[in-house]
């Protein structure tokens, strides 16, 4: 076997710490060497012609090369060894940057480290295989989880592009939580003229599938191959017969049993329900722990006043099961609660600003809830504790976020740009009212944000105090708010009407366990991970998994809109071949040596161990043995390194090829 | 079962400078009230300062020492629980242990100066977390009389709870423990906004316009919540609000004034002891629980 060994300068990024020309040189020596060379940049067009050209000139059948971490650049330099005619998978990567120059400072113990790193790969090289790629065939259907505006955007897109959407909100309506905001930033246009007009294409769109009030429970299979579980839950309304007139919801007697959540608990609803006036579709739901009939068993006043028939106490939860192709979640987020946990919970609350018991300071939504038309007080300026109008408002942003104190390092990204709109909406209603905003900073990046934050600032005259809000308690029916103006140097006291919390936007409660259920990573916040930073920021790493919206990081609606889009295009771009490739990185079971014990099935990350009969001559099944589907195996290892008869083997990664590695240390 | 709570019943005692000198009343009924509860102590034999104010604002070593000091010689004296009833040196204490535990190098330093290597993990109690250890239950098993007519304003300070990662024994800005440690006694607490705001603490020197400015508000806060009597623990706090009431009085002819209780002497009182016995005939504004109680009652 003749092998060429190419050591990268990285720039200086190497070179500063590692003597690459004495690497080069000294693995001329080595046996099985033919060409080893150094040069600056080996991801470089001319540094693959190098690769490319020695491989070719020196009759080459294998390459290590020494350069970035794989996951940078093992995929161009496999391209380019294929480019030249040789496997893809005959090409080992030491990866002296990050393993190396970077985390050492003295030149010649460095370079004595990456002279190992080398030679290690140089002897696993000798031991690969050529792999080759394997095929899969695709499901054209693609599944969004979350029906707001992020989900929303996403199926519009796919189903524009002609694929058919499944998409899976688990609220009655769609919507989400935009559909509950009064007016967008920074053009103040009306959030729900430009959002109803969507949630009706979707429903009306023949490609796509609606499946309201339902969750996602089960999802098996591989990319272009899922099996996705969802389960619809009972509405207790024949979806079929219902015209959604809304006399069931104007006959319930069941008035105040309870809070109306579109409305962040400002008002009740019955317990025939439809979210919003615009919920699509527009369909009521029976909530069964308040309603009468379930209660007691009495009324069925509902019953009695549909002229459709369509009321169904005895329906039930139904589960259906769908082939999908690909996934784009859009699951959003949820806000920070003020209120007290337990000390165990990593979000600790505000017990400075009451734990929730003031009833007039509320949070972002509530206040959107009260400044919308379509809102419980009709979009005038009321408090929620005794309906008068406040003079005097108070905005503290940054309630939760960039605070580790209260679990939450992050920024919200969206809360200087919110309540810049909210102040300017109140002043705009309140003429005579005064209102101060409490900030650490204004992050207004983006187009026309700083302009729009002046304009809070400068026309609407809200006054910006800088510095914390340290505590808040109620006298007199007024709420006294306790800061500093680190500006002035001064503490600031203001007797506040109502206080708007600007509280940190936080995955949904049930992020992480959608995360497990679809095999996605998640951060120690529960925000779903992206595959990449900054190249990849759209795919989970689980192939055939993308994400949008701010289920991934806080974000406004164009970032989530663009997000979607981005989203929606990757689905599209994964549907429009029939067949994909897949890494031949995967494990395989030998199937003599099995013992059937399935540890690898218990421990597999991805649920890709099933269950193989194997049969005699007579096609009697005389064992079982593991049986790894190729299609959704990730090549991890775990069964590998778990195999206690020792029969999986990872192609690329197998027992020879590793104990050759540690063999040349 | 007894003799094992028995044995747990035993602290070790840091009465720190405030207990032997203004706040002597507090040692009293601190004194009092546990050995009715069938608790005993035995004071740190050669204690000293914990470190507090004047130290830790001018040599961080110093303080560390200081309080590590105390913990070695109780550590000597095999005390495992030692009971700090002043806000201040509860907190000097539990910082100074945080800090050995967690930063080797002061760690090293401090037993590098105080010839000793700290072994064992002394557990540092202020007076709340000690009642609640006793048991709420055993305050009213041992009560002679109710205190019905009390309103009480718990009042914890800046200390006592806080900072909130050491203290775990309660919340740091909405905390309870006081209020159910005074509800035994009968009384009745009141909700109020100033439990854990400043008394402007050791201001109380240099720039008395400030505690009384403070002191003040608590004060008034806790009228304002119908309040008639607050309690404290904290020798401190108990200088400012119930001392400094006469200078407030020259800044605010208006004030009128208030009480101010330790706990300690509140649940004294339940327990049966009058108010001399409990040393509250030593505080700056007088208190008697007789006046409060309405004559047609009968009680008292």
């Amino acid at each position: 076997m003749k092998i060429g060994v190419f050591i990268c300068h990285c720039g200086e990024n190497i070179s500063s710490t590692v003597d690459c020309p004495r690497v080069a040189k000294i693995c001329e020596s080595y046996p099985g060497v033919e060409y080893s060379v150094d040069y600056k940049y080996m991801c470089s067009d001319p540094g693959q012609n190098l690769i490319r050209e020695a491989i070719q000139l020196y009759k080459l059948d294998a390459i290590v090369i020494g350069s970035c971490s794989p996951h940078m650049h093992e995929r161009t330099f496999r391209n380019a060894a294929f480019s030249a005619g040789i496997n893809p998978f005959m090409v080992e990567i030491a990866n002296l940057r990050e393993h190396c120059s970077w985390v050492h400072d003295d030149i010649e113990s460095s370079t004595l480290k990456a002279i190992e790193l080398v030679r290690m790969a140089i002897e696993k090289v000798k031991r690969d295989k050529p792999l080759s790629k394997i095929n899969v065939p695709v499901t054209k259907r693609v599944l969004v989880i979350g029906g707001g505006i992020a989900g929303i955007q996403a199926a519009l897109d796919v189903a524009n592009a002609g694929y058919e959407v499944v998409l899976v909100e688990k609220e009655p309506s769609i919507g989400g939580h935009m559909s509950q905001l009064s007016e967008t930033f920074p053009t103040l246009d009306c959030s729900q003229c430009i959002l109803t007009p969507r949630m009706v294409e979707v429903h009306q769109h023949p490609k796509i599938k609606l499946l309201t009030y339902s969750e996602v429970v089960k999802v098996e299979g591989f990319i272009g191959n899922f099996k996705v579980t969802i389960k619809k839950k009972a509405r207790h309304i024949n979806e079929d017969l219902c015209s959604g007139c809304g006399m069931c919801i104007s006959k319930c007697p069941i008035k105040k049993k309870a809070y109306n959540s579109f409305e962040e608990d400002l008002a009740f609803r019955s317990a025939v329900y439809i979210p919003f006036s615009q919920a699509i579709p527009n369909i009521p739901v029976i909530d069964e722990t308040v309603c009468t009939y379930f209660q007691t068993g009495k009324c069925g006043m509902c019953l009695k006043v549909c002229d459709r028939g369509a009321i169904n106490f005895d329906q039930k939860d139904t589960v259906m099961v769908a082939d999908i192709g690909a996934i784009i979640v859009a699951t959003g987020y949820k806000l920070y609660d003020i209120e007290r946990k337990s000390a165990d919970l990593k979000y600790k609350g505000y017990g400075e600003y009451g734990y929730g018991k003031y009833r007039d300071v509320i949070d972002g939504l509530q206040f959107e809830r009260i400044a919308s038309a379509s809102g419980p007080t009709s979009g005038e300026m009321k408090r929620p504790s005794d309906g008068k109008e406040p003079k005097k408002i108070v905005f503290i942003q940054c309630v939760g976020s960039r605070d580790d104190s209260k679990g939450i390092s992050y920024c919200s990204k969206i809360c200087c740009m919110y309540t810049a709109k909210q102040a300017m909406l109140y002043r705009h209603k309140v003429h005579d009212g005064e209102a101060y905003v409490f900030y650490m900073d204004i992050r207004a990046g983006g187009k026309m944000y700083e302009e729009f934050v002046r304009r809070a600032i400068e026309e609407d005259k809200v006054k910006y105090i800088r510095g914390r809000v340290s505590r808040i308690y109620e006298e007199n029916g007024k709420y006294i708010v306790k800061g500093e103006d680190t500006i002035a140097g001064m503490p600031v006291e203001i007797d506040a009407d109502m206080v708007v919390l600007a509280t940190a936007m936080i995955p949904q409660d049930n992020a992480p366990a959608l995360a497990r259920t679809i095999g996605i990573p998640y951060d120690k916040y529960g925000f779903f991970n992206e595959s990449h930073p900054k190249l990849k920021p759209v795919e989970s790493t689980t192939a055939g998994v993308f994400l949008a919206g701010a289920c991934q990081s806080p974000k406004d609606i164009p970032e989530s809109v663009a997000m979607a889009s981005a989203a929606a295009c990757k689905t599209i771009i994964l549907l429009s071949s029939d067949t994909l490739e897949r890494e031949p990185v995967v494990a395989k079971v030998n199937e003599d040596l099995c013992a059937g014990c399935f540890y690898c099935q218990k421990v597999c990350p991805f649920g890709a161990v099933e269950v193989k009969d194997v049969k005699d001559i007579n096609g009697i099944v005389y064992k079982e043995v593991a049986f790894i589907n190729q299609g959704v195996c990730q090549g991890c290892g775990t069964c590998t390194a778990t195999c206690l008869s020792k029969s999986i083997e990872l192609s690329g990664f197998n027992n020879e090829e590793i104990f050759a590695e540690i063999a040349a240390l | 079962m007894n003799l094992l709570k028995e044995v747990f019943m035993k602290y070790g005692y840091f009465p720190g400078c405030s207990q032997t000198g203004s706040a002597k009343e507090y040692d009293i009924s601190l004194r009092k009230v546990i050995e009715k509860l069938g608790v005993s102590f035995d004071e740190i034999e050669d204690w000293s300062c914990c470190g507090a104010t004047s130290a830790h604002v001018t040599n961080h070593k110093l303080s560390t020492a200081l309080a590590m000091r105390n913990i070695m010689l109780a550590e000597q004296q095999g005390m495992e629980n030692i009971i700090a009833p002043c806000a201040a040196c509860y907190n000097r204490l539990i910082m100074s242990q945080f800090e050995i535990a967690n930063h080797s190098g002061i760690r090293k330093e401090t037993e590098e100066l105080l010839s000793a290597s700290f072994q064992k993990d002394v557990k540092v109690f202020n007076v709340l977390e000690l009642f609640l250890n006793i048991g709420i239950d055993k305050i009213i098993e041992n009560r002679k009389r109710e205190l019905n007519d009390l309103k009480v304003a718990c009042y914890y300070g800046c200390l006592l709870v806080r900072p909130s990662g050491l203290t775990k024994f309660d919340d740091a800005e909405q905390p309870e423990s006081m209020e159910k440690i005074a509800e035994a006694t009968g009384a009745k607490t009141i909700d109020w906004n100033y439990k854990v705001e400043c008394c402007g603490a050791a201001h109380s020197i240099a720039r008395r316009d400030i505690v009384v400015d403070l002191s003040k508000k608590i004060l008034d806060d806790a009228k304002y919540h119908g309040a008639n009597v607050m309690i404290v623990a904290c020798p401190m706090c108990h200088t400012n609000l119930d001392m400094r009431q006469r200078v407030m009085k020259r800044t605010y002819p208006e004030h009128e004034d208030f009480p101010v209780l330790y706990i300690t002497e509140l649940i004294g009182l339940a327990l049966g002891m009058d108010e001399k016995e409990l040393g509250i005939d030593l505080h700056f504004i007088d208190f008697n629980y007789k006046d409060l109680v309405p004559e047609n009652s009968g009680v008292g």
